[in-house]
């Protein structure tokens, strides 16, 4: 017997294809994929761990200040990276971007008409605990209109991107944010199957919330988990 | 059954460059990326290659805002990784990551080595991530080489994909340490992707 991972949940992933996401339908893969048997290539991957993170990495509201602090309303994201028999993952990069809080990327094409805040760059990183737990701080995104169709907005969201032990478990998704009503009309998130739609929310954590500071999230995230199989002949 | 589910993907989005590739795009003053085009730096071991292409849409239009992310083997075929009981060069971490969107023509381009045979029945490659606005979760595929025809004629992978198919896996070698490798999302010469 060898240990490779499990296969792609299928059914819990969004399609290529979802037509209410206007920019899917012509860069979605068509043709059915073909089976990769997991060979040293799938079972390695890059190795990103506590040496890539520096300084302020994980701090948003430090790591882009020049002459004050980033407007906003101060939030703490933490949560466990584990695989899907709930076994934390220790060491294991996550780096996030996100919007600042009026709904505005630093990213140079990004032209939507609201405000650059100059004390904060909204891109950072941190590495998991032995326990798997991971903590950033930040100000909580705007939301922000994009032309997907008449009078689209995207909720409030932060991006995430790991890679996890291996290739195959690589996973670039978005936290978004409880109770936002944005959510019931969003094509990104409502093109996730319903039955896991809830995975990719946060919850508010009165315990994470520090009193007179920030106020604090937790949003667990779960990577393809391990399995024995046959050796291949 | 598993005690969880998996964390569904959702779209790397039109802004990743400053979170993922901030050297790349003028954002390094915020924060120092971690991989980058340069993948083989100093005095590693092995023939120094440069792969690039194009990713096209399925108009045809090439894609200015997608990421290619290549993970590979050193000049013996060893990973960087714990699981390749081999070890490997250890200055040679084995990834590289671009976006197609600083360069005029949305190339991507990674100056690397060519990675050595993993094992007897797979042929030199590199393993691939595409994503880019407007994919919901990332694809997997991976780029061989024209020049190393009997390698290929023998990769367990290759010989997996319907022959008709298997072109759109091979980088073209265009003189030099050139090969170009384009990548099509959709039409007939849609490249292969993988479950991987």
């Amino acid at each position: 017997m060898t240990e490779t991972f499990n296969p792609r949940d299928w059914s819990g992933q969004p399609s290529y294809i979802a037509p209410d996401y206007k920019s899917t339908p012509l860069r979605g893969p068509t043709k059915p994929l073909i089976p990769l048997p997991p060979s040293l290539s799938e079972l390695t991957g890059p190795v990103y761990g506590q040496d890539s993170v520096t300084g302020d990495d994980a701090d948003l509201t430090r790591n882009g200040r020049r002459n004050g602090e980033p407007l906003g309303e101060r939030i703490i994201v933490t949560g466990r990276v584990l695989d899907e028999d709930e076994r934390p993952l220790p060491n294991t990069l996550l780096e996030i971007w996100q919007a600042n809080a009026a709904g505005r990327y630093i990213h140079q094409t990004d032209q939507h008409d609201a405000p650059i805040d100059p004390n904060f760059f909204g891109g950072g990183r941190c590495v998991t605990d032995a326990q798997g737990h991971y903590r950033f701080l930040s100000v909580k995104p705007g939301a922000y209109p994009w032309p997907n169709h008449h009078n689209a907005w995207r909720p409030n969201h932060i991006h995430f991107s790991l890679f996890g032990p291996s290739f195959v478990t690589r996973l670039v998704t978005q936290m978004y944010f409880p109770g936002d009503p944005l959510l019931d009309l969003d094509p990104i998130f409502l093109a996730t199957p319903a039955a896991t739609r809830d995975l990719l929310i946060a919850t508010f954590s009165l315990d994470v919330t520090e009193p007179s500071y920030a106020l604090g999230y937790v949003f667990d995230i779960v990577l393809r988990g391990r399995r024995a199989t046959p050796m291949e002949a | 059954m598993t005690k969880l589910r998996q964390t569904p993907s959702q779209t790397v989005g039109p802004y990743f460059a400053y979170g993922l590739s901030p050297n790349q795009y003028g954002y390094q003053q915020n924060l120092t990326g971690i991989a980058g085009s340069q993948m083989a730096e100093g005095d590693v071991d092995g023939q120094r290659i440069r792969v690039e292409g194009r990713v096209f849409d399925g108009a045809g239009n090439p894609i200015s805002d997608a990421l290619i992310e290549v993970w590979q083997a050193d000049s013996l075929g060893r990973y960087a990784h714990p699981a390749d009981p081999r070890g490997s060069n250890n200055t040679f971490k084995g990834f590289g990551r671009c976006g197609t969107g600083t360069d005029p023509r949305h190339r991507f381009w990674f100056d690397t080595i060519k990675p050595g045979k993993v094992s007897d029945d797979q042929a030199p490659h590199l393993n691939v991530i595409v994503t880019m606005r407007g994919m919901l979760l990332h694809a997997f595929t991976r780029v061989y080489f024209a020049d190393e025809a009997a390698a290929n004629a023998a990769d367990k992978v290759l010989n997996a994909v319907p022959a008709e198919r298997r072109g759109t896996l091979i980088a073209t070698h265009q003189g030099g340490n050139v090969y170009r490798f384009d990548i099509h999302m959709q039409g007939d010469s849609e490249t292969v992707f993988f479950d991987a």
